[in-house]
């Protein structure tokens, strides 16, 4: 439960961030919040050299309204998201959901960008992004390029960022259908999702339910095709491979993705 | 009027809240000094032969003072008895977490990379992770004592024809899941070898035990070992004493003639802290259909883990406990105790009773169940009745005084039952998928078991009037500095705030038995009044003398703290006048308080649960109870009792379970896995007031610190069992999580 030793530097702008990366090479991680680096660390299975501080960027913490899109700095924090008017106005299923996210403390030192480029499976704020189809913003060596969510998540713990490339921004644009539900199915009030859904509109995104935060395509699939809600709900754990833990068998994660869907898409379609 | 039974505040809290206490781990005084850290080699695997320790590249690594094995451990520390606890594993490791060796760093961090480089080779074993692999005994923790079973007991009737005239006879196997204690602060100790004595600063409920057990297992003179327990994080019962952990610390303080201390990370407490319960319980219980029981037997595997530290001592308390608040003649008990190759077993809060009433109040919703009886109905037709006390049970206890009818109709008014179970009905009939559950659970425990032993108390009074206690029992959040000043403002008329509480250090308590199984007001508390007293009959003696006036023209105005002749405040001495009389003795009183025998609160506890038949998850909604533990001479401090304790009796129910997989790997060796209750997860609990005073004890009081986990775990789980019971389950074991409930529910759907 202590680290194993490393250096510690802390960045003063993203382009220090980025030219510190270069300098470090491939055993350098960035740190943002720590509470999904740090717990790893304590328990030895990161190692990393290298500690690249990016907590204190605060031109990269911010929620602005830039027209056609709501632009979210990657350094924002769970607790200013799920307290911002604008997200509330705007985009509630992802302010909804940032509040869902582990206690307060948790909130309010982890990062939305942090809890992206995690690319844990378990996370909700990952769902979230893929539900609203948010565009990601990184910066790398090479420099800035946009990611569609739908392809940024592409293993466990495995993103589209490059080593060394900084996700610097997330880009929500107005969700088409306003009706939206975030389910998140817990043991405890503190707990991460034994299985989450996020629904905006007919698009329904699933936490923990494979190796990678996913859309539950066969919902979506059967909704357009006409189905019912509760008929599409049915097909929301088809294609899924879920984890095997003492919370949950395969079987159980899967009932609870179909009951889970049913409840999203009825709450989303009554506030919609 | 007397302060007795009035909501006063802790003291302690404006400390705590504010400067914030100092725990083992936070002492910064000039005697640990360049004390070096201890960090813990533990085995990674539940069962092996260590054949090889090679520590060479780790004493070379920079900051490493020693690495220590049990090969420098004097034979004449070995333990001798077969299944006894070396302080470092000798030849064989026997849980995930045993300490192997023990590696001393000069800074705090070093030692987890020096560990690293420790390579211990082992050869596996195979893993006995159940208490039914142990019973097999196809493999033996201890050859040489060519057996896994630790200990046996039996109380009670035993003959089986006592369930031959039973209209009905239900039986079940039931688990009573391990859980871990969980204290916010985790185990820390500290040691000081120095001018031929060792000083211990340890994370205690008992520091003259943990003296005692240093002394003992490193063969040194209890005078040349002082323990002092700064401020204590909870303990719940894992704290009782020293344990093997700390006791090694000591050891290398002792080794090394240094100072060594020590702080362990959360995930070595939830693996290598003792855990509690682990009992596989078998229920038989008979009776007539018209509600009567007449024969009950419970069979207990008390699984210890690696080594018998108090399991057997646990399933002896459960067994006594068997009849809980009924009349069952033919009421019988037995135990095998265990080893297996998991963490120890010891106490932790209710150790022993819980499991007890858990099983007979799920025998009692069998039963009622199986004759088609209301479970209120079949309890009050079989309540030990109020005019019975003290009443005798079939497994030897006797009951001091007790009203279970009234515990039962008080809680079943507070809660509203009928109602209840009008809207249970009413939700069923709509076919509604959140259901409601309602568990009523009668319960009567034992409290300071060992009354004989009592507790210690000196009382002084200072040159100035003031007071200072020096007592046995040892607070660890309980709030003892509160209510002994209250003992003594009452007794003495001192203001509160001028009486000082000193507890933990055997240096200024010598003799004392601590804090566990609920004992401290009645026996700590009750050895403060006895020497309160003791001060105000030598004060009387004295004041008379200053006065000039006879003793029995004497009273004491308890409102000012005056002594003077009656009625004539000219006459009047302050306390400081008094002591200042007493001469070169000064005004003080040295007492043990024993009692002639343990105390039995009782209660009932209503829980009211919601299960999501479609997910399973559960929901505690309501939680009323009464639990009757005598006078209450602070409602704030027994309410803290009670509160904390319902929320560990639901949380056993509901949420809680240590796990180990097939191998014996711990599975919940982080806060993220074991799922330790919080705040969120419960209700504000309803406490309703009832109050039978004891006779054992000057101050009538029982324990409470145990009673509302003993109460509220049974409650809860039959809620729960409860709300589904329509579907057709009939039982679901501990912790009733979402899984299992949805499981019990398939289970269910698929026998129709
Ligand atoms: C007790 C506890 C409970 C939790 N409960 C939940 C929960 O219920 N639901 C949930 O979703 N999460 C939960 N979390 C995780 C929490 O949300 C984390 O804050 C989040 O997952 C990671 O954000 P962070 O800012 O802390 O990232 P860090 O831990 O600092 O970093 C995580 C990873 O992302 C990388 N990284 C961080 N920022 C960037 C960036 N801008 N660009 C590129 N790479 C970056 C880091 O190098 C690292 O590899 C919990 C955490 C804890 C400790």
């Amino acid at each position: 439960m202590i680290p194993a030793p490393f250096t510690y530097r802390r960045a003063g702008t993203v382009a220090e961030a980025l030219e510190m990366a270069a300098e470090s090479g491939e055993d350098a991680k960035y740190l943002a919040g720590g509470h999904s680096l740090l717990p790893l660390m304590k328990l030895r299975l990161a190692v990393p050299e290298v500690l690249i501080d990016i907590g204190r960027l605060r031109e990269a913490a911010y929620v602005r309204d830039e027209g056609g899109h709501i632009a979210i700095g990657a350094l924002t924090r769970h607790h200013d998201l799920a307290t911002s008017g604008l997200l509330a106005s705007r985009v509630p299923l992802l302010a909804y959901a940032a509040g869902c996210v582990g206690d307060p403390q948790v909130r309010h030192r982890g990062t939305i960008g942090g809890s992206l480029a995690h690319g844990d499976p378990a996370a909700d704020l990952p769902a979230v992004i893929l539900a609203l189809d948010a565009t990601l913003v990184a910066q790398g060596p090479g420099g800035t390029r946009e990611i569609a969510a739908a392809d940024f998540f592409q293993g466990l713990y495995e993103t589209a960022l490059a080593p060394g490339e900084l996700l610097t921004e997330i880009r929500v644009k107005r969700p088409e259908s306003a009706g939206w539900s975030f389910q998140k199915f817990t043991k405890r009030a503190i707990d991460w999702a034994i299985v989450g859904v996020a629904a905006q509109g007919d698009r329904v995104a699933l936490v923990n339910m494979g190796m990678t935060p996913m859309r539950a395509v066969a919902v979506e699939q059967a909704l357009a095709a006409g189905l019912a809600p509760e008929q599409a709900a049915s097909h929301a754990a088809d294609g899924t491979s879920p984890p095997e833990d003492i919370n949950a068998t395969a079987a159980y994660r899967q009932h609870l993705a179909r009951v889970l869907v049913g409840r999203a898409l009825a709450q989303a379609r009554a506030r919609g | 009027m007397s302060i007795l039974g009035t909501r006063v505040v802790r003291t302690e809290d404006p400390r705590l809240l504010t400067v914030g206490g100092v725990y083992v781990d936070d002492l910064a005084i000039p005697e640990l000094d360049g004390a070096v850290r201890a960090t813990f080699i533990r085995s990674p695997v539940a069962h092996a032969a260590i054949t090889g320790i090679d520590a060479d590249a780790a004493r070379r690594l920079p900051g490493v003072v020693a690495v220590l094995t049990a090969a420098d451990i004097a034979e004449a520390m070995r333990p001798d008895k077969p299944m006894a606890e070396p302080l470092l594993a000798i030849d064989r490791v026997r849980y995930v977490g045993e300490p192997v060796a023990l590696v001393l760093t000069d800074g705090t961090c070093q030692g987890e990379d020096a560990a690293e480089l420790v390579a211990v080779e082992y050869e596996p074993l195979a893993p006995v992770v159940t208490v039914a692999d142990a019973l097999l005994a196809k493999t033996l923790l201890f050859p040489a004592a060519g057996t896994n079973i630790a200990g046996t007991g039996t109380a009670g009737r035993a003959d089986p024809d006592r369930f031959g005239g039973c209209e009905v006879v239900v039986e079940r196997t039931i688990v009573n899941q391990r859980v871990a204690p969980v204290p916010l602060e985790v185990r820390a100790t500290a040691a000081r070898w120095s001018d031929g004595r060792l000083t211990v600063w340890a994370s205690t409920q008992n520091a003259q035990l943990a003296r005692d057990t240093i002394a003992r297992r490193l063969g040194l003179d209890k005078s040349a070992v002082r323990v002092i327990a700064p401020d204590v994080g909870g303990g719940f019962g894992a704290k009782v004493g020293i344990d093997r952990d700390a006791l090694t610390v000591a050891w290398a303080a002792y080794h090394t003639r240094g100072s060594v201390r020590w702080a362990e990370t959360r995930s070595e407490n939830l693996s290598g802290m003792v855990h509690g319960r682990g009992q596989r319980q078998t229920i038989r219980i008979g009776g007539h259909r018209d509600g009567r029981v007449i024969a009950y037997q419970l069979s207990i595997v008390q699984d210890c883990g690696a080594y018998p530290r108090s399991g057997a001592f646990l399933a002896s308390l459960t067994q006594l406990m068997a009849s809980g608040v009924y009349d069952i003649p033919g009421c019988g008990a037995d135990y095998q105790a265990v080893v297996t190759t998991t963490t120890p077993i010891a106490a932790y809060r209710g150790a022993g009773r819980p499991e007890a009433t858990a099983a007979i109040e799920r025998a009692m919703d069998l039963f009622a169940g199986q004759i088609g009886m209301d479970p209120v109905e079949v309890r009050r037709r079989n309540l030990v009745p109020a005019q019975a006390f003290p009443y005798r049970t079939a497994t030897g206890a006797v009951y001091d005084t007790g009203d279970y009818a009234s515990a039962l109709a008080t809680v079943l008014a507070g809660a509203g039952y009928e109602d209840l179970r009008a809207e249970q009905a009413r939700r069923r009939e709509r076919g509604d998928v959140v259901c409601v559950g309602i568990g009523v659970s009668c319960y009567v425990e034992i409290t300071a078991a060992d009354a004989a032993s009592g507790e210690t108390a000196r009382l002084a009074i200072d040159g100035d009037g003031s007071a200072t206690v020096y007592t046995g029992s040892s607070a660890h959040g309980q709030g003892h500095a509160t209510a002994w000043a209250m003992l003594v403002q009452d007794e003495l008329g001192i203001p509160m705030e001028r009486v000082t509480v000193i507890h933990g250090d055997t240096d200024a308590i010598p003799e004392a038995v601590g804090t566990y199984g609920s004992r401290s007001l009645q026996l700590g508390g009750a050895a403060v009044h006895k020497a309160a007293s003791q001060v105000r009959d030598k004060a009387r003696q004295i004041a008379a003398q200053l006065i000039e006036a006879s003793e029995a023209d004497l009273e004491l105005d308890r409102d000012h703290g005056f002594w003077q002749v009656r009625g004539d405040p000219t006459t009047a001495l302050t306390w400081a006048q008094v002591a200042a009389g007493a001469g070169e003795d000064g005004l003080e009183a040295d007492v043990r308080f024993t009692a002639p025998q343990p105390t039995f609160p009782f209660g009932a506890h209503l829980a009211v649960v919601e299960v999501d038949t479609e997910t399973g998850k559960a929901r505690l909604v309501r939680h009323v109870t009464v639990d009757d533990a005598g006078v209450i001479v602070n409602p704030v401090l027994a309410e803290g009792q009670r509160h904390g304790g319902i929320a560990q009796g639901a949380a056993q129910a509901l949420l809680e379970e240590v796990r180990f997989d097939a191998d014996g790997n711990p599975q919940t060796a982080t806060l993220a896995d074991y799922a330790a209750v919080t705040a969120p997860d419960l209700p504000s609990f309803e406490l309703l007031d009832s109050v039978t005073p004891t006779t054992v004890n000057p101050l009538g009081v029982k324990g409470i610190g145990e009673a509302g986990t003993i109460g509220a775990m049974p409650a809860v789980q039959s809620a729960v069992i409860d709300a589904v019971a329509h579907l057709g389950v009939t039982h679901i074991d501990m912790p009733a999580t979402p899984q299992h409930v949805w499981a019990a529910i398939n289970e269910a759907r698929a026998a129709r």
